[in-house]
């Protein structure tokens, strides 16, 4: 949904009529143009909307019709009972727990993931033998399957698993933990999983945005007698600011959505609890597991609305100055 | 809403003609040919199974289809093997919604074959199948709605607890318990030699909520569960004794530790792990057990030398009925607009000699007469005695109540497990599900 925006708006600046009267007698070969660019562009953005209007916006459409009916997938829906679905969702203490665990991993993601993502960047940014080594292995736990990522963990967190051993081996006793079965510490192994594997992508985009940064800027702060850390501080960094925001956002939708590696790593009862639920795991154990199918619908709108409006503050008062200028005005 | 449904029909029919006129209706679409026209005119049945992983269950069903082209050539099967959750929650109800559901499909029975025939989806089989519901027998039931036969069951049998021989001899225990006070005092003696009386893969759900079953089925009488399972009526009070018995008896500590996280089966750290490697003596499970054991243990010889089996134990003094038991099967069912060879394709998978090749793939128990000598393991053996003398063989509740209420129940029952559930929000959780 949220890449669309930029698109639009692209269209629509295209689209701007242009500027200052025109001589009478090149209007006419100027109308033939704007027609044909108008062809061009409906002919070739067609297959592309067909696509997104039947794969996107319709089945968007068909769930929150569904939403609106008692339905469990058996037969045409036809009792219909308006918004109760959304009623029962929101009286629902686990779905209230599904909602604090989502705002836990969005938050925790940002907080965490963030400075390490920065340090890291900025340590692997500099010159030194094996760079492109510990490149590679900062990366990796992004490219693993979410899948291979959740079975790892749960066998390596289980009770009698390498983590507990490892911490009773080095005289860490004290800190061994049922990971994935105590209610109250299920949701942080959860959120230092989903770190280990997605903090790999910050690091890569902050790479890519310091790789941007002119090498000039920071030779110009050197000579006027900047330390290392104050042309990280005062120039880099904001430099890098819009990079920062692109991921903040990235992550913020990633977090609000996440699924797999949950619902692999972490067993039904502990979800059914409530303990490690988030909306999409709700959503997919009532929809199909409880044949609410009607509910999950709800539910699944609920999660658009939540991560549609995340997403449209976000670029509305963080991506602004990004966007601005780049994509929704013309360059002069 | 008349009106849209009249426009769905109008659609759904106008997309069936086109695809007649298309070519691609197949012979499958046409009214039910009489008895004589059987084995005309060349058919393709598609099958859907849950026997999806590689193995004699899957090997066997492909062998089922090869012999019944053979003995008919005009009648091509298509098998697919789909897992167990992924057929039974997204791709059979998907297909039933569209017009082009399978023709022969599992059918779990209980609730949720209930809700498919209400919906139309499938074949009224009474006439056809009156010989084999009569060499089935009881187990039949499972697959009626409203005294009417929709499918029929090829597995059936009862759960009970497989147990550690060796590990019952050093503890003590002279005789498997028949009753709980018997149960409590094995798993004192088991504790005290330091292994863990009963393990419970209480992280997948149903292996913890199999236990209030039981607790159910004997505080509850036979009437009371048919009710339940018809009316979805929970107010009989024997529910909420069921989770009180539960917890009295999750208070003795007689799980593993840490059982809320524990997964039922399929890998070494699950219950299945834990009975099949020594560590645990105990293990509540229905009788496909053994296979799924076969696939975790690290010692095949040794596993076949100590496991064991004995019926649930009664509670002295309940309700209920102590020679009842839980159970529950699997079975296939004809789409409604199948072809008539579906059916004798389904009779023939119930037909005796194939019964028995079932039985002797040791994937599970066999439903028709004359398949018993194709069951060879003596702890398969003791439960296709159990189940042949059991006086009432109640479904799975899960699946007899439907996957509305078995879910929110098994979910509640799961809190008791963790300490934070209590009886009372079982039977609510249960009658809020009913009305979801």
């Amino acid at each position: 949904m949220t890449s669309t925006n930029p698109t639009l708006d692209l269209a629509g600046g295209a689209s701007a009529p242009p500027a200052g009267p025109r001589p009478a007698r090149r209007s006419s070969a100027r109308a033939a143009q704007t027609r044909r660019k108008w062809y061009e562009i409906i002919g070739l953005s067609t297959p592309a909307v067909i696509v997104y209007v039947m794969f996107v916006l319709v089945p968007m459409g068909f769930a929150f019709y569904y939403s609106l009916f008692r339905w469990r997938g058996v037969g045409p829906p036809t009792d219909y009972v308006g918004f109760d679905n959304y009623v029962l969702a929101f009286q629902d203490p686990i779905f209230i727990d599904a909602l604090r665990n989502n705002a836990i991993i969005v938050f925790g993601s940002l907080l965490i993931q963030g400075p390490i993502a920065l340090g890291v960047a900025l340590l692997l940014n500099r010159n030194f033998r094996g760079r492109a080594l510990f490149r590679l292995l900062a990366f990796v736990p992004y490219v693993l399957a979410e899948v291979t990522v959740g079975i790892m963990w749960k066998l390596l967190l289980s009770d009698a698993g390498t983590v507990n051993a490892m911490l009773e081996s080095v005289g860490l006793g004290s800190l061994v933990q049922a990971w994935l079965a105590d209610l109250d510490v299920v949701i942080w192994t959860m959120l230092a999983v989903l770190t280990w594997k997605y903090v790999g992508f910050a690091i890569i985009l902050l790479l890519a945005g310091l790789s941007n940064v002119p090498q000039e800027l920071n030779e110009a702060a050197a000579i006027d007698g900047a330390s290392w850390w104050q042309i990280q501080r005062h120039v880099t960094l904001p430099l890098l600011g819009p990079t920062i925001r692109i991921w903040m956002f990235l992550s913020m939708i990633g977090s609000l959505q996440v699924f797999d590696v949950i619902w692999v790593t972490s067993v039904p009862a502990v979800r059914s609890l409530g303990a490690s639920a988030t909306m999409a795991t709700y959503m997919v154990d009532n929809g199909f597991f409880a044949r609410l199918w009607s509910y999950g619908n709800a539910v699944a709108v609920i999660l658009f609305a939540i991560s549609f409006v995340a997403a449209v503050l976000f670029q509305r008062f963080l991506l602004r100055r990004d966007i601005e200028g780049a994509i929704t005005r013309r360059a002069n | 809403m008349a009106i849209k449904r009249r426009a769905t029909t109008f659609l759904a029919l106008s997309m069936t003609t086109a695809l007649l006129v298309a070519g691609c209706g197949g012979g499958g679409e046409s009214e039910a040919p009489a008895e004589s026209e059987l084995y005309k005119n060349p058919v393709t049945l598609t099958w859907w199974h849950n026997a999806s992983q590689d193995g004699p269950g899957k090997e066997y069903w492909a062998k089922v289809a090869k012999d019944f082209n053979a003995l008919h050539p005009t009648v091509t099967i298509e098998v697919e093997g789909i897992e167990t959750n992924q057929l039974q929650r997204t791709r059979l109800p998907a297909a039933l919604l569209s017009n082009d559901p399978p023709d022969i499909f599992q059918a779990w029975g209980g609730g949720e074959i209930r809700e498919q025939v209400e919906a139309d989806y499938l074949k009224d089989i009474t006439d056809q199948v009156k010989d084999e519901v009569a060499n089935i027998g009881s187990a039949v039931e499972i697959w009626q709605v409203d005294g009417k036969q929709y499918g029929l069951p090829y597995r059936m049998g009862i759960e009970g607890i497989w147990y550690n021989k060796d590990l019952f001899q050093q503890a003590g225990i002279t005789a498997p318990p028949a009753t709980f006070d018997e149960l409590n005092d094995a798993v004192t003696k088991l504790k005290a030699i330091n292994v863990i009386p009963i393990a419970v893969g209480a992280g997948d759900k149903w292996p913890a909520a199999h236990w209030w079953y039981n607790f159910a089925l004997r505080a509850c009488s036979v009437d009371t569960l048919r009710k339940a399972s018809l009316e979805n009526n929970f107010d009989d009070q024997c529910f909420v004794k069921a989770g009180q018995d539960l917890k009295a008896f999750i208070d003795t500590e007689p799980f593993q530790p840490n059982f809320i996280a524990t997964p039922g089966q399929n890998d070494p750290t699950s219950a299945n792990g834990l009975l099949a490697n020594g560590k645990a003596a105990m293990e509540l499970m229905g009788d496909w057990n053994k296979g799924t054991l076969d696939t975790v243990t690290e010692d095949q010889e040794a596993l076949n030398k100590f496991i064991g089996w004995f019926p649930v134990p009664a509670i002295t003094g309940s309700a209920g009925d102590p020679k009842a038991a839980l159970g529950g099967g699997d079975g296939f069912a004809c789409a409604k607009n199948a072809p008539a060879e579906c059916v004798e394709f389904l009779k023939y998978i119930v037909s005796p000699e194939v019964q028995k090749g079932y039985a002797e793939t040791g994937t599970g128990l066999p439903v028709a007469k004359g398949a018993e000598d194709g069951v060879k393991d003596p702890a398969l053996k003791s439960i296709l005695e159990a189940t042949t003398s059991a006086t009432y063989v109640q479904l799975w509740l899960d699946t007899a109540f439907g996957s509305t209420v078995g879910n929110a129940m098994n979910d509640a029952i799961v809190a008791i497990f963790a300490g934070n559930g209590t009886p009372e929000q079982v039977v609510e959780a249960m009658k809020a599900a009913a009305r979801k």
